[in-house]
């Protein structure tokens, strides 16, 4: 069972944790203006690389807190966690 | 007698009576059942799977693949190792052909789980295992499968005997099992305990598994890993056989030779498939009267439930000599157990002069050390199988527990398998109880050799827990029955149960289901039930509804995004009704909206949906709107909830609540009110989730019971009577009404429920509203809510069932209409009735459809959603 550090609670139990897909797909400003592809990427579309992906989570059994991940989808380590409101750290 | 009085370490002070197959035999604390069978001269232990051949016991630990047994007392356990269960007074127990039998009877033992951190895990106390652990320095736990463990252990290291590492996970977190008391008083211990251990480095000292080779008729009781020979007569103090023929690839099948014959068996002759031996092996052996013959190997056994003669032969000859003998040890190399190394995902590395795989360098929190890592182990020449002719009923067994042979591995490379993982599951090998451990690198090393490919490049298959097989009942631990799940209950729960309630599960909530009277079943409660509310009056416990307080200067602003209509004009002191949608433009909830003050809601949301909604708001609040000034907390327990329902309820709760003025005028449909009610401070709410005139009333949830039993008795000369959830899906089907979860499956938008209505079109943005427009969102096919009304009024169609065109039904593929969602019997109407999802529904009113019900096709007449009170009038009374 993997440790997943919560930025504000430290290291806790995956199970404490619910995932919330990729990170940094922002709902559109105007969502009206979209065509209907575009839309339809937004809402169905996401990336399934073999590599670092920035993901949400959040620790629902804690502080209840969203979060963000960069999570090697080949060995689930999760490269850097950050908060909503910083950037996506730059992964060497 | 083939227990020696002078060698083992079991406890002879302390005799420990038994029962194998219905014979009552004896052994020693500290025996295994193996070796006390051995003890007493039982070498056939089980018959095969398949051709139910005999089979014995193979090796003395967890690789064992054949001596399965049955415990039978004193509780039944199916599919038990003997070489891994430990002997104690009254064991009864008896041989399996591979399949067991579950306890019928509830077990009484306790089984629990220990949460443990440290810094350095040891799994494994042989001297490599010590020597580790007495380096290792921060808080050090130590474990090992065994009673006891072979040696000292270091001073400062918490050792957990009888427990055995089964699992490693991610993050150094490792499970264990310890077989506590297995015969315990289990109010005094738990019968077996389960480690959750998270470690912050690993060291394996899990040692190697002696491998057989392959030959034909290999499975017969008596013909043993040597080691394991080793093992019974050196711990045991077991003589597993007076006159053995040992066969080897190794040097190390000559120490167990020679124990052998220093305590007394004759070691008929050493079959060496090497060409040469080292002269002092030579020189051992001939001191001690023992025919070493290099260059060869075993072609064949014989015997029924012992081996009576192996025949040895040069290899590639078919054809040598026959040996008597009463024992058969083979040994065709060791196996690192890196089976633990393997699931951490340690790479492994194919050693050939060990003829198996060594983890190729250690992880960063997981070390590999003793023979786990090949160190030590004997070099070997590698041989998978005797070469030999085979008859067409082929004896070479590669899993014996499987009954799995050369030729199935063959006809699965012949039939163009080349990855193991096929091979695998083609064959079945290594599948079994065993998972393997004597099976898998033979398989492995067969299949090379059939596809002419070097083992270095060939990928083993992966390692996954359990590496020892686990009891339900010990993952299960404590959370068993009662403590499963949690059980949540309202206030007004003592009361139900009281008066017989039926209880239906919703979620964790325990719900009353119906109130039967004596005599009653469900229909006739419901169809009683029903006719009160719409003709009188009615009352139910509405508590597990979904309650969340909405606060904030953004609240309204929130809300309009989303609920698919507007929140923001709502009035304080007015009642909306709402709709949640998924970006998608899918239903995903719904409930009503309760305007407390200007920067304060009240929002309900169905029993089963309460928490889903709240993490719904939250994910939306921090990830998309953090801007927004808005807190949402779940009241749901905070507050009782009692929806007082029919013609009568506004008479009942005048009486109740003397200061409200409840007419019509002055407390109007989808309001709310504070006012004393039976004493209590209360909300009442005027709404209606049975089209009935109705009031919902909200107290403290500890006031529940005084407010119930104060409407019951003002409501006893007008025959009040409680009502359960199906009543109330009965009465809210009647009106059309869908329950989400139940009408929607995530692939339904509000317009397909006929709730245009409740979609605003003037709100520049909310969550779905984008979707509404998409091509697939308004296709005229798209399935819709109806009602259906089976043409025989008497006729109830099932939940779930399909909707076709025709009278009969086709040949397939046939093109289903729809579904029914939900279908009751209608004391109001007098008949049966149904939803339905049915594509181009509303186009169809009615039309004539069908529902295939067994082996009948019930034709029904399809009706608008509403079937009961289209105009709305009684909701006013
Ligand atoms: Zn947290």
């Amino acid at each position: 069972m993997q440790l997943i550090p919560c930025p504000w609670c430290g290291p806790r139990e995956e199970t404490e944790f619910h995932y919330g897909g990729q990170a940094h797909v922002a709902y559109p400003q105007d969502p009206a203006a979209l065509s209907d592809e575009d839309w339809a990427k937004f809402v169905f579309f996401r990336a399934n690389p073999s590599g670092p992906l920035p993901e949400r989570w959040t620790h629902s059994a804690g502080c209840r807190r969203w979060f963000n991940a960069v999570r090697d989808t080949r060995t689930h380590d999760l490269l850097a966690v950050y908060r909503l409101d910083e950037p996506r750290p730059v992964i060497p | 007698m083939t227990r020696l009085p002078d060698r083992g370490v079991v406890d002879r002070a302390a005799p420990l009576k038994f029962t194998f197959d219905g014979r009552e035999l004896t052994g020693f604390r500290g025996d295994t059942l193996a070796s006390a069978l051995l003890a007493n001269g039982v070498h056939q232990v089980a018959t095969s799977i398949k051709y139910a051949r005999p089979r014995g016991i193979v090796a003395a630990g967890v690789e064992d693949p054949t001596a399965l047994v049955q415990i039978e007392a004193p509780f039944p356990e199916p599919m038990l190792s003997a070489t891994t269960v430990e002997l104690y007074d009254g064991l009864v127990a008896r041989g399996l052909s591979g399949q067991g039998r579950l306890a019928t009877e509830p077990d009484p033992a306790r089984y629990d789980a220990e949460h443990i951190h440290c810094d350095v895990l040891v799994v494994g106390a042989g001297p490599a295992g010590r020597a580790a652990a007495a380096e290792a320095s921060g808080r050090v736990l130590l474990v090992d499968d065994q009673p006891e463990p072979s040696g000292e252990i270091p001073g400062g290291v918490r050792f957990l005997s009888r427990t055995t590492a089964f699992g490693v996970y991610d993050d150094g977190f490792v499970l264990a099992l310890e077989r506590r008391g297995e015969n315990a008083a289990p109010e005094r211990i738990s019968r077996r305990r389960v480690w959750r251990i998270r470690a912050k480095r690993i060291v394996l000292a899990t040692g190697a598994h002696e491998r057989p080779v392959v030959f034909p008729d290999n499975d017969r009781p008596g013909i043993m890993l040597a080691g394991a020979a080793r093992t019974y007569l050196n711990r045991y103090g077991v003589l597993a056989g007076q006159r053995a023929v040992v066969f080897t690839t190794n040097d190390s099948a000559y120490a167990v030779a020679f124990d052998l014959a220093d305590a007394g068996a004759r070691i008929a002759v050493i079959a060496d498939a090497r060409d040469t031996v080292s002269a002092r092996l030579r020189e051992d052996a001939a001191a001690r009267g023992i025919e070493i013959r290099t260059g060869h190997g075993i072609v064949g056994t014989a015997g029924g439930d012992r081996v009576t003669s192996a025949v040895v032969a040069e290899l590639g000859a078919t054809q040598g000599d026959r040996f008597a003998c009463d024992l058969l040890l083979v040994s065709g190399g060791w196996n690192p157990a890196v089976h633990l190394f393997s699931q951490a995902r340690g790479t492994l590395r194919y050693a050939p002069e060990l003829g198996a795989y060594v983890p190729d360098g250690d992880l960063p929190t997981v070390r590999v050390v003793g023979s786990a890592a090949g160190e030590g182990l004997p070099e070997v020449k590698v041989l998978w199988q005797v070469p030999a002719a085979e008859s067409e009923v082929d004896t070479r067994f590669v899993d014996l527990q499987r009954d799995a042979t050369v030729s199935d591995v063959l006809r699965a490379t012949g039939a163009g398998l080349r990855s193991l993982e096929h091979v695998k599951r083609y064959t079945t090998i290594g599948t079994a109880h065993d998972q393997g451990k004597t099976s898998g690198l033979l398989a492995a090393g067969i299949t090379a050799e059939a596809l002419g490919r070097d083992l270095a490049e060939q990928r083993p298959t992966t390692f996954r827990p359990p590496y020892t097989s686990v009891p339900f009942a010990a993952l299960a631990g404590r959370n068993r029955g009662d403590l499963h799940d949690p059980v949540r209950v309202t206030a007004l729960h003592p009361w139900h149960v009281a008066h017989g309630a039926e209880f239906e599960n919703v979620g964790q909530w325990k719900r009353p289901w119906y109130y039967p009277r004596p005599g009653e079943d469900l229909e006739t409660a419901v169809l009683r039930e029903c006719r009160a509310a719409r003709t009188g009056v009615a009352l139910m416990d509405g508590s597990t509804l979904g309650k969340i307080d909405v606060q904030g200067p953004d609240a309204a602003a929130f809300l309009d995004l989303l609920y698919t209509n507007l929140m923001s004009s709502l009035k304080v002191g007015r009642i909306r009704y709402g709709v949640m949608c998924g970006v998608d433009g899918m239903v995903i909830d719904d409930g009503t909206v309760i305007r407390v003050a200007e920067d304060r809601f009240l929002v309900t949301t169905t029993t089963g949906n309460a928490a889903m909604v709240l993490e719904w708001m939250e994910e939306w609040l921090q990830t998309e709107w953090p801007h927004l000034r808005v807190f949402a907390t779940s009241v749901t327990e905070h507050w009782a909830t009692i929806p007082l329902v029919g013609p009568r309820s506004r008479a009942v709760l005048a009486k109740v609540a003397p200061g409200l003025d409840v007419s019509n005028d002055a407390f109007g449909f989808m309001t709310w009110q504070d006012a004393e009610v039976a004493g209590i401070d209360a909300r009442v709410c005027r709404i209606s989730f049975s089209g009935e005139l109705a009031y919902e009333i909200n107290v403290p949830s500890w006031h529940g019971i005084t407010l119930w039993e104060a409407l019951l008795a003002a409501g006893a000369e007008d025959g009040i009577t409680p009502y359960g959830t199906e009543t109330m899906h009965v009465l809210r089907a009647e009106k059309g009404y869908p329950i989400i979860g139940q009408e929607t499956d995530a692939t339904v938008t509000p317009q397909d429920l006929g709730m245009s209505w409740a979609v605003s079109k003037k709100k520049p943005d909310f969550l779905g509203k984008r979707s509404f427009t998409r091509a697939e969102n308004l296709r005229p096919d798209r399935k819709q809510l109806v009602g259906l009304l089976p043409q025989d009024p008497a006729v109830l169609l099932p939940e779930g069932s399909q909707l076709i065109e025709t009278d009969h039904v086709p040949e397939p593929p046939v093109r289903m209409l729809g579904h029914v969602t939900s279908s009751y019997r209608s004391a109001a109407l007098g008949r049966t009735f149904a939803l339905a999802l049915v594509r181009s529904g509303r186009e169809r009113v009615g039309q004539t459809l069908y529902v295939p019900v067994g082996a009948a096709v019930v034709p029904v007449t399809v009706t608008e959603s509403v079937l009961f009170d289209k105009e709305g009038t009684r909701r006013d009374g």
